[in-house]
């Protein structure tokens, strides 16, 4: 009805993508319940095209009339938008036909008495590990089904559902030195991969704990050991800097290094974003074109970028079914064997990364500077927890100084990547 | 007129009357609930945005609907509709009261409460306040200034964003409370070549007004002007220091430094929780003689203002820290009652979908009485930034990080080379005592910061006048 009343007033091509959402999330803090919270979300999004020329508009309002009149102001606008040659739909061709069953929708019949059960438990089990976890945050309990549909006036009809639950739980302990807080969670599709209720609860017990007391370091040059969630972020840089918007922009520190080696040669990252279940994984893109599993990285050599038709047009290239970015990118461990113990002794004497703070990431340039805490590591051992520092490089030479990858990946996430070693980067403190 | 305005727009529609909104609050807070409200809100913005010189796409997009919370004790229920209409409204509301113990249906009349006196802003929604193609013109104007700034500019990209939020908040004792809300906003970023290095830099403003704002004084050209100066700037610019020295802060934007390293710890809430690195510390020194800071919603026009929070709290100046001793907490409803003390109207939320929390305004530091000249050439060596990006803080630790996106060495007073991008790091609660100088230049940025907490954004302001510190860490990559 939406594409029809587009169509009506004067468009040439309409894109129309719909999205609902139905969800509880609870928390409770010191045993009682904080927040009990039900979601109920929808959004519609339309796009326009009047021949080159664009119009974009959404609403929350589902009523016939907010529709009728975001159908119109996106062809109000495409009126006034100056036509760009590389505007359109995709091609066709390139659009999904069928897709297969991702196995994304396993919805938890959580009622709310349940979910502040669970809640209690996680939270009960982080306080008793050690009296010196004296205070909360809270713990969280959190499920939510989403529906996804997308149609355009080229014939390409498409919906799923998919759904994402998730537990989680901040402490705080308090030492010598002043109070910490630190967190755990378990993200899934499907709630019976979530991990079990205690052991989220004493994992942010302990990881507050093993934060307390902690202190600088000197300012100097040293390995850096990435914990996955961290290492995360040095992978998100990378694939942000292969996006087809940070190209066509002449944006990125990777300007045009398709068939460049940059990262060492054993080195191998893919995108898969049919894997079944996974957090990334969808049947097809934001403009309906399907996606498929392909490599980024294959002996450390860039092999291709991450595209949407339009970056695609605007660099002479083919779509690669990225519209909405990439998904469940994937870093090959390496040497395979090798978790965060073995990666510890590896290091000898550097610095264990285990939380950032601040932006600090210049993708233009590459030059990377953010907080850091974590801790210290000599001849293999934790020593202490520092914090209060920042660590530095540049990331054309940090993808180059990587050491290895662990193979403790974390799968709770778009990029799943083991821990990462660096040979040296500059951290600065005392 | 704003009333009449709101009701039109959030309440008409549905056919929502007085009477309907009585029965909601009957039904929905009863005994065993102390309070709570419905959020009504409509919001309509727009954003244009340019590339290659032309103005490609633009979109538009509205969002509509009521929140209500219920509170009993500390405990929060909170469901939403998009449908404003009294059958999805008793739905909401008897699924928010879920928390709490079996109440009674009573009634509740409706009645206005205490609007601010005179407005910090007009209602005008500042999205008819230009037609089309004066708004594509503006941004060509930014496009043109920027490239005629200098030949080494190859790329520029500019945007236009405004809105207004139409805002209508009844409390579970029959206030009714309205504001409308306009926003507007401007930004600009460069890149520029030069022997095969390649740098940006960026710019923007606005505030809460229509886009004159951006005409008026040709801010629009200026922010180019500015994107273009920093972009060439940073060609020049060498590798950051590392390490712990003395700095200089710039005034105006650089307050984010106060934002970070002690707006966020002063938020009620966490101090109700005790896990704030400032928490029981009232009547404590956390800060050198001279320094006072405060937050204040009352600033005509500026980002972070509002004639009432979302709470339909009238906004005010809260002292945080006066004369170096902390003063008071930033509180909204909920968390003001549970410490014993009131409203400071900091109650705020992105959307009625979400709900409300101690959130900043606009905050500031006092100014002092030292020449700014004189700042600077008191300083042997050490760092000037005078631009940042954004920052993060963990206010249980109390560390925090800020990232300076300008910034030159000192040497023997003078302002020399100008440096790389580097974070700031240091320890909230004692950043303030190591401020050894403050400047008689109070600025305030200029409408750009939107801050984020537990995934929410809100428009924000901050500023301070030119300071020194003795002793923050610099993240650079060079030895100092």
């Amino acid at each position: 009805m939406i594409l029809e009343h587009a169509r009506a007033c004067g468009a040439s091509a309409v894109q129309a993508a719909v999205s609902q959402n139905v969800g509880l999330a609870v928390t409770v803090r010191r045993g009682e319940v904080e927040t009990l919270e039900y979601e109920r979300d929808q959004q519609m999004g339309l796009i326009a095209y009047f021949g080159q020329s664009k119009g974009s508009a959404s609403t929350t309002d589902f009523s016939p009339a907010a529709l009728r009149q975001t159908a119109e102001a996106a062809c109000r606008i495409a009126r006034h938008t100056e036509p760009d040659p590389h505007a359109g739909l995709p091609d066709p061709d390139e659009q999904a036909r069928d897709w297969p069953d991702l196995q994304l929708d396993h919805p938890w019949d959580c009622p709310a008495d349940r979910a502040i059960d669970l809640a209690r438990q996680i939270e009960a089990a982080g306080f008793a590990v050690d009296p010196r976890v004296e205070n909360s945050e809270g713990a969280s309990v959190g499920t939510r089904r989403k529906m996804t549909f997308l149609g355009d006036s080229q014939g390409f009809m498409g919906g799923f559902r998919s759904t994402r639950h998730s537990i989680s739980c901040a402490l705080v302990a308090r030492g010598a030195g002043g109070m910490q807080r630190d967190y755990s969670y378990g993200t899934s599709r499907d709630p019976a991969r979530l991990p079990a209720a205690d052991a989220v609860g004493c994992e942010a017990a302990e990881r507050a704990l093993r934060r307390l007391d902690a202190r600088k370091v000197g300012t100097q040059q040293c390995p850096v050991l990435f914990v996955p969630e961290m290492a995360r972020s040095l992978i998100g840089s990378f694939a942000r800097a292969i996006s087809g918007g940070a190209q066509y922009r002449k944006s990125s520190f990777l300007l045009d290094a398709a068939g460049q080696e940059v990262f060492p040669g054993w080195m191998h990252i893919a995108e898969d974003p049919l894997l079944p279940g996974a957090l990334g994984s969808a049947p097809f893109d934001g403009e309906g074109v399907r996606t498929r599993a392909r490599d980024l990285i294959a002996a450390g050599v860039l092999q291709d970028y991450i595209l949407d038709s339009y970056s695609a047009r605007r660099l002479g290239l083919r779509t690669t079914g990225n519209a909405g970015g990439a998904r469940n990118v994937s870093v090959r461990p390496h040497p395979g064997e090798k978790g965060l113990p073995e990666l510890l002794s590896d290091m000898g004497t550097g610095l264990l990364v285990t939380e950032m703070i601040g932006q600090g990431v210049n993708l233009v340039t590459g030059d990377y500077s953010r907080g850091a805490a974590g801790f210290w590591v000599e001849n293999g051992e934790i020593a202490y927890p520092v914090e209060e520092i920042t660590i530095a490089g540049n990331l054309r030479d940090i993808y180059r100084r990587i050491a290895a990858v662990g193979n403790d990946v974390d799968l709770r996430g778009n990029i799943r990547t083991g821990s990462i070693l660096v040979e040296a980067m500059t951290v600065a403190g005392d | 007129m704003i009333d009449s305005l709101a009701r039109e727009t959030l309440l008409e529609p549905g056919g929502v009357t007085d009477d309907g909104l009585a029965s909601v609050l009957g039904a929905t807070f009863g005994r065993g609930t102390d309070g709570g409200d419905c959020y009504f809100q409509f919001t309509s913005q727009e954003g244009w945005s340019l590339e290659d010189g032309l103005v490609k796409s633009a979109s538009f997009n509205i969002e509509r609907g009521v929140g209500i919370r219920v509170i009993s004790g500390d405990q929060t229920g909170f469901a939403y509709s998009d449908e404003i209409s009294l059958p999805a409204m008793l739905e909401a509301g008897r699924t928010a009261r879920s928390i709490a113990s079996a109440g009674q249906t009573g009634s509740v009349a409706v009645r206005p409460g205490v609007a601010r006196e005179t407005a910090l802003y007009l209602p005008d929604d500042p999205l008819g306040s230009l037609d089309e193609a004066r708004k594509i013109e503006l941004l060509k104007h930014m496009d043109a200034v920027a490239r005629a700034a200098d030949p080494r500019v190859t790329q520029v990209i500019c945007s236009l964003a405004g809105g207004r939020e139409v805002v209508l908040v009844l409390t579970a004792e029959g206030e009714l409370v309205t504001d409308v809300r306009p926003l507007v906003r401007m930004n600009v970023q460069v890149l520029a070549e030069q022997g095969g290095r390649r740098e940006s830099g960026s710019s923007g403003g606005g505030g809460r007004s229509g886009y004159a704002f951006f005409t008026e004084e040709d801010r629009a050209g200026a922010y180019a002007r500015e994107a273009v100066r920093q972009a060439l700037l940073n060609l020049e610019a060498v590798d950051a220091p590392a390490g712990t020295m003395k700095g200089v802060l710039g005034p105006g934007w650089p307050g984010v430094l106060l934002h970070e390293a002690i707006g966020h710890g002063l938020e009620g809430d966490f101090n109700r929780k005790g896990t704030s690195a400032f928490a029981g510390r009232i009547g404590e020194r956390v800060a050198a003689p001279g320094i006072s800071i405060v937050d204040d919603g009352t600033l005509p026009g500026r980002r972070g203002s509002l004639n009432v929070d979302d709470e339909g709290t009238i906004t005010q100046q809260t002292m945080l820290i006066e004369d170096g001793y902390l003063r008071g907490y930033m509180q909204d409803r909920l968390n003001g009652r549970l410490s014993g003390t009131r409203s400071t109207g900091n109650g705020r939320r992105e959307s009625y979908a979400h709900l409300p929390m101690p959130r900043m305004t606009n905050t500031y530091m006092l100014p002092g009485t030292t020449d700014p000249g004189e700042i600077l050439a008191s300083v042997d060596r050490g760092l000037y930034a005078v631009n940042f990006g954004g920052g993060q803080v963990d206010i249980t630790s109390g560390k925090f990080v800020f990232s300076a996106s300008e910034a030159y060495l000192i040497e023997d007073g003078r302002v020399t080379r100008p440096v790389k991008g580097a974070p700031l790091i240091g320890n909230g609660p004692d950043v303030l005592t190591r401020v050894s100088m403050i400047g008689n230049d109070l600025e305030l940025d200029t409408g750009v910061g939107t801050c984020g907490k537990e995934g929410q954004g809100v428009p924000v302001g901050v500023g301070q006048p030119t300071l020194r510190i003795d002793g923050m860490t610099v993240g650079g990559t060079q030895a100092a």
